[in-house]
């Protein structure tokens, strides 16, 4: 009888209980803030231009060798608008490869290179994984508004 | 005619049974062929390397700091242990000191991981043996010991946090708030999950006398880690040969009296309790102070060989790391705790019935990461 109680003290208690579940595609858990999603390029918001210099620091210690860079001179020190003597030119990272670990943020001289929230791997079309500079630079823009990361130094 | 036939005695004939890759209680993709008479089983022919990746010789063709992700990769259930292990090996070859509160951190970390990763096992092992329910309350608990690690490593199984010299950064501000809040939910899901399932009469039935190994044989066998303290040995690395801060801490070793499936469970169970005990001192005990010891430029450890041991959730798991003092090591050998309880599997499943291999192969509980590499 009293097991019963119990028991029953047990059902009513879960009654009362906001439900576990999360309806996934519609809602979201929160992630941790050091949560490591794919990596984004940052974007230098006084220059207006992004803090990546090409420098492939990050694509030599990849573990999985799943990004690329180029350099080029950068227009704006020419014009004298930028301290950075070179800038990126292209970058592309194949996110199907990249095994999120960090390492890219953690060799990084110029904090240009960050991980993001983003973590939902699948996407429509056959190739829409690689992502160019231009995609980086977006994504990165749109985690430095969510997060409100700090900036770094030039 | 078809009268004489039938007076004939009738023909023992052996039967293969093909159990796996793809079975879901083989924990992975391992396969068994059974010989079997009627229900016994009169041989077993293990089948390993469907999840073969080739992680040792990969380190080789990768940088110091980039092979604790592949060791992040080769035991899935408990990473910070085996991260450990690979650090351990790389400092005692490089003579690297590793800053106090960096060992706090890892012990804490791995004692966390050993929790979780028993707490799998405590869910598989009933389901194992036809309980449903404890796999739900074990995953409750270790998906609160995972969102603990995210917000500590920024990942919840890869977590590429220990360094070698230290760890990757300091716990979050919120971390003695978090733990407040996890250690009593821990305890009581671990109590909760004892009083379902340990005592239950059919999983009794289940587990008590199912293969048998004493100790002698077991470490013949070269078991380690809990398989092998349930059959009475009382052989753990962290007391035998402590490393990181493991002689400050005060707490047990239990050890099973047959060697049987059940001795095997209830071994874990009291392992988690322990390791609770251990994570306690160590938050108690913890210093402040730098987390990791820097090291310039591209890890060069120097020409020579080192060997690192430590207690995984599984067993004991050991880094053979040779150098050629480049930035790449010239070899890695993992001694894979998995890999070594499973070649006992022959002697344990010989004259068991076939319902019985599932339990006692998920008693050893071996994780075919670890086993093929």
């Amino acid at each position: 009888m009293l097991g019963n109680l119990k028991g029953l003290l047990v059902t009513l208690q879960t009654m009362f209980r906001k439900p576990v579940t999360v309806q996934y595609p519609k809602e979201h858990l929160p992630v941790a803030s050091r949560y490591m999603g794919f990596p984004v390029l940052m974007w230098d918001k006084q220059l207006e231009e992004p803090f990546c210099t090409g420098c492939m620091v990050c694509v030599r210690n990849c573990p999985t060798q799943c990004m690329s860079a180029v350099m080029k001179d950068n227009p704006h020190h020419a014009e004298g608008k930028s301290p950075r003597r070179k800038i990126v030119e292209s970058f592309s990272i194949n996110l199907g490869r990249c095994i999120l670990c960090g390492m890219c943020v953690d060799v990084c001289n110029f904090d240009a290179i960050e991980m993001s929230h983003q973590h939902e791997l699948s996407k429509y079309g056959r190739n829409d994984n690689r992502v160019n500079l231009e995609k980086l630079l977006e994504a990165g823009k749109k985690y430095q508004e969510e997060s409100g990361s700090v900036e770094a130094a030039p | 005619m078809v009268e004489s036939r039938s007076e004939a005695p009738l023909d023992m004939v052996q039967m293969m049974v093909n159990m796996g890759p793809q079975h879901p209680s083989t924990h992975g993709v391992f396969r068994m062929v059974l010989g079997i008479d009627g229900e016994r089983v009169v041989s077993v022919d293990p089948h390993i390397g469907y999840l073969h990746r080739g992680s040792e010789k990969l380190c080789e063709g990768e940088l110091y700091t980039q092979i604790v992700t592949l060791f992040d990769r080769m035991d899935y259930l408990s990473n910070f242990n085996n991260e450990l292990a690979f650090c351990m090996a790389v400092e005692k070859l490089m003579a690297l000191q590793v800053p106090e509160r960096a060992e706090y951190i890892r012990v804490i970390m791995c004692e966390l991981n050993r929790i979780a990763s028993h707490l799998m096992f405590f869910g598989t092992m009933g389901l194992d043996t036809g309980a449903i329910t404890p796999v739900l309350y074990a995953f409750r608990d270790r998906e609160r010991v995972q969102s603990l690690f995210e917000a500590v490593s920024g990942a919840r199984m890869m977590h590429n946090y220990i360094r070698v010299g230290g760890v990757k950064e300091d716990l979050p501000e919120d971390f003695r708030q978090r733990m407040a809040k996890l250690m009593p939910q821990l305890k009581q899901g671990i109590e909760e999950g004892d009083r379902l399932l340990s005592f239950s009469e059919i999983f009794l039935a289940r587990n008590k006398g199912i293969g048998v190994i004493d100790g002698k044989t077991a470490i013949s066998y070269g078991m380690s880690g809990p398989a092998l303290r349930a059959s009475g040995v009382p052989m753990d690395v962290r007391k035998d040969e402590p490393y990181s801060v493991y002689n400050r801490f005060d707490f047990g070793i239990p050890i099973g009296e047959k060697g049987d499936c059940w001795d095997r469970y209830y071994v874990r169970i009291e392992e988690m309790r322990q390791s609770l005990r251990i994570v306690e001192q160590a938050m108690a005990q913890m210093p402040d102070g730098p987390i990791s010891t820097p090291v310039r430029g591209v890890l060069r450890p120097p020409r020579g060989e080192a060997y690192a041991r430590a207690e995984n959730p599984r067993g004991e798991i050991g880094v053979y790391l040779v150098s050629d003092g480049s930035d790449k090591p010239y070899r890695v050998k993992v001694r894979p705790p998995s890999f070594c309880n499973l070649v006992a599997l022959k002697y344990l499943l010989r004259d068991c019935y076939v319902a019985d291999c599932v339990v006692i192969l998920g008693s050893l509980d071996v994780v075919l990461g670890e086993v093929d590499r």
